[in-house]
């Protein structure tokens, strides 16, 4: 347990000082929904019918915002040797890291979300439907991101590859969640048929993301 | 304890390295790497904790225990410090101990060995080249390994610091730890092995040279 709650702890005391990412993707996510009504005009109906789909849509962009340096950062400064040759299972480790990274960058737009939802007229029943799909549905999107990000480790701009790879992958996450909050807000359809297919997603992206992640980065480091 | 090497092959890129590498050194022993640029030395150490895969031969640690592998009870310092510029210099040395070892340590006697205590606070961006390579060196004496791996570990290293270094190797050996280095400038140690990786390292290519 001790080597990852020293990796857990490292990672987010890096990503809230100075240079860290903890803040880019919250305040990038409050940005795109700000500039919404903007675009499409002050039409309460509209926006309140669309909303949870731009939510979605800025959480997505948000939290693969800093998913590039997750590991680039560790193999441009060596750190990701010792990682790689430690006694504690990488897949773990990559766990870890995944989590420290959810937690400094995902759970901030979970917090957010109601705040900035008033800009697109969400009421609270709405609004809480939403936070509910985004803390289940995040975790997903990051672990997900966790193979895009291992898979470009060792290239230069490796961001816009990460996002051409992952984007794609996160579309069952983005259908099922949105479907999620709009079953909350306006039916036909039960909150819990797309809500526990999301919640079964996220499970498999748990399993899944650090057991491919992991194969990545010992392929790239031949 | 011994580590052993026979006939080893290393492949970079689809390109023979070199191959029919065998050496091998005991517990108290040290074995200086040598050779040209390019003769695979940092390969020949990244392989043996299994960061590159071994092209052919076999790659030993007798006496270790069975159940890690050479890698699990390696120390390997590369070219790169493994360090944060966030981090303070305290919090980077006990990141390291906290992940590669098993139980706290007092932090205060590694640092105090690479001359570092007075600076235990202040974040690693503002370490010296020198500095930097001391707080990675301080990683090898607050977690005990029997075999280090060194990729050239003078490098940015002052005559005084170089000096200490000696130090700390001798002590590593005299506690029965093997040592494997890979450097240009002759270390201060007495007594260390060499192995020269130019004989049989692949011959480079002619459109190689003159390129």
């Amino acid at each position: 347990m001790r080597p990852l709650t020293a990796i857990l702890l490292r990672d987010m005391r890096i990503a809230v000082r100075v240079g860290g990412g903890a803040l880019i993707g919250v305040l990038f996510f409050l940005v795109v929904v700000t500039l919404m009504p903007f675009a499409l005009g002050p039409d309460l109906a509209l926006l309140k019918r669309v909303g949870p789909a731009i939510l979605w849509l800025a959480a997505l962009l948000a939290s693969l915002l800093a998913l590039d340096r997750l590991f680039a950062a560790d193999h441009e400064d060596g750190s990701l040797d010792p990682l790689l040759m430690g006694r504690a299972p990488l897949e773990i480790v990559v766990a870890a890291k995944g989590l420290a990274h959810w937690l400094t960058t995902g759970l901030p737009l979970v917090i957010a979300a109601p705040l900035i939802g008033l800009f697109l007229n969400l009421d609270a029943p709405a609004a809480g439907a939403l936070v509910l799909t985004l803390l289940v549905g995040t975790p997903a999107l990051t672990f997900i991101g966790l193979i895009g990000a291992a898979i470009a480790v060792t290239l230069r701009r490796g961001g816009l590859l990460l996002a051409v790879l992952v984007l794609p992958l996160t579309v069952p996450v983005l259908i099922f969640g949105v479907a999620a909050a709009n079953a909350a807000v306006a039916g036909p359809i039960p909150f819990g048929t797309p809500f526990t297919i999301l919640c079964a997603l996220t499970l498999a992206s748990l399993v899944v993301g650090p057991l491919a992640a992991a194969a990545a980065l010992r392929q790239e480091m031949e | 304890m011994r580590l052993s090497a026979t006939d080893l092959a290393c492949r970079r890129g689809g390109r023979e390295v070199f191959a029919g590498v065998s050496f091998s050194v005991a517990g108290g022993e040290s074995l200086t790497i040598r050779g040209r640029n390019g003769a695979g030395k940092s390969s020949l150490l990244r392989m043996a904790v299994g960061l590159v895969r071994i092209a052919g031969g076999r790659l030993a640690l007798e006496g270790g225990d069975p159940e890690l592998t050479i890698g699990e009870q390696a120390h390997y310092l590369g070219h790169l410090d493994a360090l944060k510029p966030s981090l303070s210099v305290e919090e980077n040395l006990r990141f390291w101990s906290d992940f590669l070892g098993a139980a706290a340590v007092d932090l205060g006697e590694p640092l105090r060995a690479v001359g570092l205590d007075a600076l235990a606070d202040l974040p690693a961006a503002y370490l010296s080249a020198g500095q930097r390579r001391r707080l990675s060196i301080a990683r090898l004496l607050a977690v005990k390994r029997p075999l280090w791996l060194l990729d050239e570990p003078t490098s940015t290293l002052d005559a005084a610091a170089q000096t200490k270094l000696g130090e700390i190797m001798r002590a590593h050996l005299a506690g029965g730890g093997i040592m494997l280095a890979a450097t240009h400038s002759p270390l201060q140690l007495e007594g260390t092995r060499e192995l020269n990786l130019d004989s049989v390292s692949a011959p480079r290519a002619p459109e190689e040279v003159s390129a």
